[in-house]
């Protein structure tokens, strides 16, 4: 189809949207409320276009190209109308831009300088709303939200929960839970994928840093730090390294410059979560009782299936998340081997996920009295944090992660991403049956960003069909399926952020589906590079069975690494 | 028999016919076609053998007190002992006369009184009955009948002018027939019309005829109805809805609520045929829960149509199966626009969303839907059984058949009116509506509501019409005339639609939200006096026209729904013609109409003050000095323009600036 953007002429595939034309003739139009793949809401005008002999502007995001349409991307009544639309928006904005989370990542903040606004042109007429910081994992603040919508569409059609939504009308209107209650009480489970769309500051995660800060000060605490799988592959581009660079080694070697005493890595306790989840595959698969096995690894779909699907909570596995067992793992196995007094031990985790602040809080994650973790810190937080001490990560030579709790195989690595603890799992679970370890499995078929991934695999005469999802939306699908009895299966990983863990609601703001494939694409490259690529291969975790835990699913497991959870209330 | 229409024998045969004619005449079985003919005669009410009363009893009815009619009447009838009929009517128009009570005597034309309170029930009642004629002042008008006895002095109601020049399609039976009885509304050809479609015409052929007929949506957006049918019957799917917007919203406009409440056969058979039209299996009628009496009304003719099986399965034999479903809105404005209203129906907030998809191609649950409002439906049985081109006669080049009007604001007979395409406004205005009240000077009509503009005296002699109001910024919107006088303040009526629209905007897209709150802010700026100016509000009021008119094009250019994009129609059109009066707000701090109270000042006249103190004393915010039996002054800083002192001074000493 042929049409004509700013007189120039294009060729576009027909049906498409002319902000997608635009797009791909390398012609940037501002957005504010556009999210990829979802039905355009057509609520921020930001992107509209004049189009020759039409009658007024149109959004480009809505509407569709047609034959010998001509487009003016950035014409003045164009530029105008968009620094129009621009300020009314600031004139009910609060301007304290220097106090924001989101100072110099805010998309209204970039666009204002775009389009050259710098001075009051509506006067000013700020509604006041009330902060909701009752979320362990989110803050929200009605005064600096736009009324997108972007979090409404993100937690109701890529999630399902439906935990806000719009409120009263005309400039009343504000995004809140039902009865405008704390988040605390709805059904919020706490992925903060609505802060990762947020072109504000009106939804950030919960600022942990000062706790932190003080334990690092505190002469009596030993400051130990684990970080996700995820996160090296990610932090990175805080510091203007390439997407899906790998900066394990600097992080760690940053970690301990601010004062960490510790450095591990959560992949070790991956591998720990893989060996249990494992063997409880292969033992719920051999006595056929609670199948299909779901994952256990992310905290927001636990928390999803506690509210809306609480007749498949016996088909979680029953271990922690390796953040926890980790957690566990730290005060009641490292500090005893280390001889230090568990209660001087400060664990702090730092996760792709904003749900993981509330897993720690959880009251099943308490151990012999004390907490598994006592401080999360999201992916943002640690680039903060690094900025705080003026530390130039690229300059800085990488370290290894300390021993025993640093050593990791690549499948755990593999956590990072939807698919990835899956074929983890398989890879040791696939030792487990037939005892030959002679072939990697490299399941190619869980290796893309869909959201619902189905593979039947037959090892030694078992065959188990799997399934691998991330988003909510994806896993109402299937479980709803499976409860009409359309599905069976015996494994089903879950992530809840689409994508998985380097699309968590803690990795830097903004869901670019390119910066989530070179993610995806480097932890691939970690796995293939890597000689340890199974769990159970891991030196480290092998010897903590030896001398520790005895054997998966053993009783000592049970206790520090295992869990169940309840069922929950909430709108 | 029927008007020469035929009969509903020729389309129904059979056991359908049996059923029908069962239904119509319960009391007898197997009824012969006499007995049938006899009783729709009976029904039609053309004669009556005993005195028939019919008592507007629709909301306006009500409202003006024709329930204590209805009980003052029975009190008198009870006590003169004789054999009566009451039946309570929906609105004939006349809600400046409600409450009305038609006398119906046998053998003498049925006469309609106007404003009886039950306070004159009694001696009306017995004057007419006793064929007093010093009654017949009193009356309004009387009804046309072949050979019943003509009451002297009395117009026939095609000669009273607020009827003279209106055409009723649309309301032709309102406030005339019994609107819970299916079968009065059978025997005034009801039904007809859906049995000659389903028997007869393929659904294209149906949308053809509307197309054909010139019938444009009444809702307000003036799309050929045909054409938008004809747009979802080609539309392939397994479900098709069709919707029908009664969830009328516009300040002023009580069209739908009348045809609703005194004729819910003519919308529901309108409503049956388009859905057979576009062959949709199910029908929601979207009606806003503040109009009680309208649903109940709908609830009543839906479980009748169910019973006499014209609605449900297998209608009239055709193979054609309709649900109607009545879906109560909350009172949203917003909920009038066809995507929000859609919304609403799912369950979901209302909120508009861009169009295309249109919803005749993805709309109800991602199904082919329409969405026709009340009047646009009302109008369908009369076309299907008139004709196309007796509908298209009517009406000028772009626009045919009539359109009801809500005549309210200050004008003598607010009520309803349907009127031909065409006409002039000076003639609804003045003819039919009796010009404004207690003689004041004409001012302005405000049409199409909200998202209307106004009709100034220079363009009254304007055709009504769908594209030449737009020539002079108005719109015809869903038929909402609000009149106003010398007496209104134009800036005033401007921020009213403004804290309206702020009001119901649904909060989506930023024009709308904060445009029109900027808009507000400024009409507030502008009409406000120095005692509440605070900050830059001084300096700010200057650039107000300026500001005015830069965010109405913003938000006209950019905004997501009609709503929005006819937001600051108001605000234009009162600038266009009354731009002076923006003016003397402004820059003279003066309010010529004397409306908005913090730009009066009063004054006390020297000569007629006898320094009484009263005013001194009355004021509350001690704005009066002066010494006893001395002329007081006004100190106009502490005066909070409350208007006790004009109110409570003997002497007519004070007045308005």
């Amino acid at each position: 189809m042929k049409i004509e953007i700013n007189h120039q002429s294009v060729n576009m595939p027909s049906g498409i949207s002319i902000l997608d034309a635009c797009k791909s003739a390398n012609i940037n139009i501002p957005t504010l409320c556009y999210l990829e793949d979802l039905f355009p809401s057509g609520s921020c005008r930001m992107c509209v276009v004049e189009i020759a002999g039409n009658k007024n502007l149109v959004t480009s995001c809505s509407t569709q190209i047609t034959e010998g349409m001509k487009i003016f991307t950035h014409s003045n009544r164009v530029i105008a109308a968009r620094k129009s639309i621009l300020e009314l928006l600031l004139s009910n904005h609060p301007d304290d831009c220097l106090y924001c989370d989101k100072n110099n990542t805010c998309e209204l903040q970039k666009l204002s300088a775009e389009l050259g606004v710098r001075n009051r042109n509506f006067s000013k007429q700020l509604i006041e709303k009330e902060i909701d910081k009752s979320s362990p994992s989110l803050i929200r603040d009605p005064s600096k939200c736009i009324l997108c919508g972007r979090c409404v569409r993100v937690c109701e059609e890529r999630q399902t929960v439906s935990a806000i939504s719009f409120i009263k009308r005309g400039s009343q209107t504000k995004v809140t839970t039902a009865f405008d209650g704390g988040l605390n009480t709805s059904n919020c489970i706490n992925c903060g994928q609505c802060a990762m769309v947020c072109p504000t500051g009106a939804i950030v995660e919960k600022n942990n840093i000062k706790d932190v800060l003080a334990a690092l000060a505190d002469k009596n605490k030993v400051v130990v730090v684990q970080h996700a799988p995820a996160i090296s592959v990610t932090l990175g581009e805080l510091f203007g390294f390439k997407p899906g660079s790998d900066v394990n080694g600097q992080m760690t070697a940053a970690l301990r410059k601010m004062g960490f005493q510790f450095v591990f890595e959560t992949s070790f306790s991956a591998d720990v979560t893989i060996m249990e989840e494992a063997s409880e595959l292969v033992d719920r698969v051999k006595k056929g009782e609670n199948l299909p096995l779901m994952t256990s690894c992310s905290p927001g779909w636990i928390k999803f299936v506690e509210h809306f699907y609480p007749e498949f909570l016996n088909n979680l596995s029953s271990c922690k998340s390796p953040q926890q067992m980790m957690g566990a793992l730290i005060k009641n196995y490292w500090a005893f081997k280390k001889n230090i007094n568990p209660r001087d031990v400060y664990s702090v985790s730092i996760m792709p996920c904003t749900a993981k602040k509330f897993e720690a809080g959880r009251e099943e994650m308490i151990t012999g009295g004390l907490a598994d973790i006592d401080a999360v810190l999201t992916t943002r937080e640690l680039a903060k944090m690094i900025d705080m001490f003026n530390i130039n990560l690229a300059k800085l030579k990488p370290e290894d992660a300390d021993d025993p709790l640093g050593e990791h195989s690549s499948a755990a690595k593999l956590f990072g991403v939807t698919g990835g603890v899956a074929e983890a799992a398989l890879r040791t679970a696939a030792f487990l049956i037939t005892n030959d370890d002679s072939q990697v499995h490299e399941i190619h078929e869980y290796r893309d960003l869909e959201g619902i991934k189905e593979l039947t695999v037959t090892i030694a005469g078992i065959t188990l069909k799997t399934v691998v999802i991330s988003g909510l939306s994806n896993a109402r699908l299937v479980l709803d399926d499976i409860k009409r009895g359309i599905k069976q299966y015996h494994f089903i990983e879950v992530m809840t952020c689409p994508g998985g863990c380097i699309a968590g609601g803690g990795q830097p703001f903004g869901l670019d589906k390119d910066r989530i494939v070179a993610r995806m694409k480097a932890l691939y490259q970690i796995d293939k590079n890597e000689k340890i690529r199974k769990s159970h291969h891991n030196k480290d975790v092998v010897k903590l069975y030896e001398e520790f835990l005895m054997h998966p699913l053993s009783q000592k497991s049970h206790e520090l690494l295992h869990t169940k959870y309840k069922p929950r209330t909430g709108y | 028999m029927n008007n020469g229409l035929p009969s509903i024998e020729n389309y129904l045969i059979g056991s359908n016919l049996e059923y029908f004619n069962s239904c119509l005449l319960p009391e007898v079985s197997n009824p012969t076609s006499e007995d049938i003919a006899k009783k729709i005669e009976t029904l039609k009410n053309d004669t009556v053998d005993k005195p028939y009363f019919f008592i507007g009893a629709g909301t306006c009815g009500l409202g003006a007190g024709a329930l204590h009619t209805e009980k003052a009447l029975i009190g008198v009838l009870k006590n003169i002992n004789v054999d009566y009929e009451i039946i309570k009517v929906g609105c004939i128009g006349l809600c400046f006369a409600e409450p009305i009570l038609d006398i119906f005597l046998p053998g003498k034309n049925r006469i309609s009184f106007g404003n009886v309170t039950s306070d004159k029930v009694e001696s009306m009642v017995k004057a007419l009955l006793q064929e007093d004629e010093k009654v017949l002042c009193q009356a309004l008008f009387q009804y046309r009948s072949k050979d019943l006895k003509v009451w002297e002095n009395v117009p026939f109601m095609e000669d009273y002018p607020f009827f003279k020049k209106q055409k009723r399609i649309v309301l032709n039976q309102c406030g005339i027939i019994n609107p819970l009885s299916i079968g009065q509304y059978v025997a005034h050809n009801g039904y007809l019309a859906l049995a000659k479609t389903l028997k007869e015409l393929t659904p294209l052929e149906v949308c053809t005829i509307i197309e054909k007929s010139g019938l444009k949506g009444r809702g307000g957006g003036g799309f050929l109805t045909g054409k938008k049918w004809k747009f979802a019957l080609n539309t392939p799917s397994d479900q098709k809805y069709f919707i029908c917007n009664a969830d009328e919203g516009d300040p002023g406009a009580f069209m739908d609520r009348a045809v609703v409440e005194g004729d819910p056969h003519k919308l529901l058979e309108g409503l049956i045929i388009a859905a057979y039209a576009i062959q949709a299996t199910k029908a929601y009628i979207y009606i806003r829960a503040e109009y009680p009496l309208a649903i109940a009304h709908l609830e009543q003719a839906i479980s009748d149509l169910y019973a006499w099986k014209i609605l449900g399965s297998n209608i009239f034999d055709s193979g054609f199966d309709l649900d109607i479903i009545i879906k109560k809105g909350a009172g949203a404005f917003v909920c009038g626009e066809e995507t929000a209203l859609i919304h609403s129906i799912e369950g979901k907030r209302g909120m508009p969303r861009p169009r295309p998809p249109f919803p005749a191609v993805s709309g109800l649950h991602g199904k082919p839907s329409v969405i026709n409002n009340v009047e646009t439906l009302a109008n369908i049985s009369a076309i299907i059984l008139m004709g196309c081109e007796w509908f298209n006669s009517m009406g000028n080049n772009n626009s045919k058949g009539t359109k009801v009007f809500a005549l309210s604001g200050k004008i003598k007979n607010t009520g309803l009116v349907e009127v031909p395409m065409g006409i002039t406004m000076r003639e609804i205005i003045f003819d039919i509506g009796g010009g404004p009240k207690n003689d004041k000077l004409f001012k302005a009509v405000q049409i199409g509501g909200p998202s209307g503009g106004c009709v100034t005296n220079e363009n009254l002699n304007i055709e009504i019409d769908y594209d030449s109001l737009k020539t002079i910024g108005a719109m015809m919107g869903s038929g909402g005339l609000v009149v106003m006088d010398e007496d209104n303040c134009m800036v005033d009526v401007a921020k009213f639609f403004m804290d309206f629209i702020q009001r119901e905007s649904c909060g989506k897209c930023i024009p709308c939200r904060e445009g029109t709150k900027q808009m507000q802010n400024i009409l507030e700026k502008i009409t406000r006096g120095r005692i509440s100016e605070k900050g830059n509000d001084a300096l700010d009021r200057f650039k107000g026209i300026l500001q005015l008119e830069e965010l109405s094009n913003t938000i006209k250019e950019t905004s997501l729904c009609g709503l929005g994009q006819s937001a600051p129609n108001p605000v234009l059109s009162t600038l266009k013609y009354f731009r002076h009066e923006y003016e003397a707000h402004i820059f003279d701090r003066r309010c010529p109409s004397g409306v908005c109270s913090e730009l009066i000042n009063f004054e006390i006249i020297e000569d007629k003050c006898k320094g009484c103190t009263l005013c001194a004393k009355k004021c509350p915010s001690g704005a009066i000095k002066g010494s006893p039996k001395a002329p007081h002054y006004i100190n106009n800083e502490k005066c909070i323009k409350c208007g006790q002192c004009l109110k409570i001074c003997k002497f007519g000493a004070i007045i308005k600036n």
